[in-house]
Order: structure tokens, then sequence, then C-alpha cells
């Protein structure tokens, strides 16, 4: 795959050398972006908020250390990434369920497609239905953590395996394994309620 | 290929980077299975409905109280010469 331009550069390399405007302007570019991103991920508005300002300012401490390897809308959202996962950590730091460490290297236990049709509707007339978005967000919210952020970085921000595997500190198979567990998980819920029954299918087999 | 064996290879066909010898294979299995085939267009499908909302909107009083905070927060990092 080839690598992409990032655009945001020369207004990155103003912004580092002190020009609070270029700052300001990668700011307006990218709040409402990471405004969603931290919303699909603590499901609260002020939390959300809470997240975008966190992320913004620690970016202003560590424009300095932003040295390119990986672009800026990237490292942005691997930063509002992290204190999203640190909020719900904190969020939750008296349960006693411990985070699995398990590795996914294997398809074993795929989440095989079992509702099977075409969709009643094409997506972009989907999309401008208000009930759709209440569907798409709790398809969401009911994915296991670890599914959702990988599907949120990879599938809506845009970000590339590789990048998505560093903001994770996640190797990039494992990244690639929860990536299709998650868009599987759902299609599947995703299809129940805008499949068109009269198309379903039922393969004579366990169907994958 | 099998439905077992596509379904491991569905990332990369959807996302345009799997090899070309496996997505002949892939398009051959497609022709002929009907359900597999529904199967990638939902989850082309789910990508684009997910990937087509409506940005969230920021309070503008957020935004404003935002930009504030961060201002302060620069002059701090780059103390004007």
């Amino acid at each position: 795959m080839f690598e992409r331009i990032d655009d945001d550069a020369p207004r990155v390399q103003q912004a580092r050398s002190g020009d609070l405007a270029s700052f300001e302007a990668l700011v307006e570019k990218y709040e409402q972006r990471l405004f969603g991103l931290a919303l699909r991920m603590v499901r609260q508005r002020e939390d959300a908020q809470e997240v975008v300002q966190e992320t913004l300012l620690s970016a202003v401490e560590h424009l300095k250390d932003y040295r390119g390897e990986s672009s800026f809308k990237s490292w942005l959202f691997a930063i509002a990434t992290n204190k999203a996962l640190h909020l719900l950590r904190h969020r939750r730091s008296h349960a006693t369920v411990p985070l699995e460490p398990r590795a996914e290297q294997d398809h074993a236990g795929l989440p095989h497609p079992d509702y099977i049709a075409r969709w009643r509707d094409n997506p972009e007339r989907l999309a401008e239905l208000p009930e759709t978005r209440k569907l798409l967000d709790a398809a969401l919210g009911e994915l296991d953590e670890k599914y959702r952020t990988v599907f949120l970085l990879r599938d809506v921000e845009e970000l590339s395996t590789k990048e998505t595997a560093l903001a994770l500190g996640l190797s990039e198979t494992n990244t690639k394994v929860r990536l299709l567990r998650a868009r599987l998980m759902l299609r599947e819920r995703l299809t129940r309620v805008l499949g068109d029954e009269t198309t379903r299918m039922f393969p004579d087999h366990a169907h994958g | 290929m099998t439905c077992e064996e596509l379904l491991m290879a569905l990332n990369e066909f959807v996302d345009g980077s799997l090899e070309p010898g496996v997505c002949d294979e892939f398009r051959d299995h497609l022709a002929g299975c009907n359900p597999c085939q529904v199967v990638v267009d939902n989850i082309r499908h789910t990508i684009t409905l997910y990937k087509a909302g409506e940005p969230y909107e920021l309070p503008e009083a957020f935004r404003r109280k935002l930009r504030e905070a961060l201002r302060a927060r620069w002059t701090r990092v780059f103390p004007s010469r």
C-alpha cells in the first residue's frame, strides 16, 4: 500500500516552531472528529468533551516530540484513544474483572454469519434516517471495547493497520483479527434490523 | 476456496489488499455462492454506514472554553520570544 501524503505536515511544522494560528487551524480541522471518536468510546457527552480537551492540551505539551513518523492525524487520534481508554478504566476501577492479555493469533471461533439477507435500502439513504444513528450507536455499544476501538480507528477514522496497531500497542496481526471480528459482529447486528426478511438465506452448512 | 477460507480473507478483500491470486479465488467463490456475496455486501454497507454518520456537533460554549485553555497552555509551552 502507498504511504499517504500528510497534508497537515506544513501546518504541523509551523505549529512546532511556535505558531499558534497553525495549531488552531489543526484544532479546527480535527476537534469534531475527535469528539465523535471520544463520544463513541466513552458514550457520555461531558466525558467526551473532557477527552477532547485533554487530548489537545497533551498535543500542545508534546508537539515538540512529534517527529512525523506517523501522520499527525494518527498521532492525535492515538492520544485521544488512550485518554478515552484511560477514562473508561478509571470509571470501572473498582471492577475486579482482569484484562485478558490472551493473544488472538488465529481465527478460531470467529463469529460466523447467521442472519444473511440483503438490506432493505442502500446505506446512503439509511444514513439519513434518525433511527439509524441510534441503531449504529447501540450496535457499537454492544461490542467489547477492544473490538470497538479497532473498528473506530480503522473503519471510521481510516487509520492504517500499522497506525492502529501502534496507537493501541497491539501487533498488526492482532489488530486485523480484532477488526474482522468487529466487522462480523456489527454486520450481524445491523442485518438483523436492516435486512429484508424475504431475501433471507439459509445455507445448508454452518456458513462462513 | 471454501466459505470458511473466504471468511478469513474477508478483511483484505474488502480493503482491496488481497494478493491477486487469492483475490481471483475469492471472486470465483463469490460468483457461485449467494450467501457469501450477501455477507460481503453487508460488510461493505456496514462500513459505509458508520463512515457516513453526520459529525457530532460540539457545543459552541465548549469550543470557546477549549480555545482559551489551549491558548493558556500554548503560552506556557511556547513562551513568546
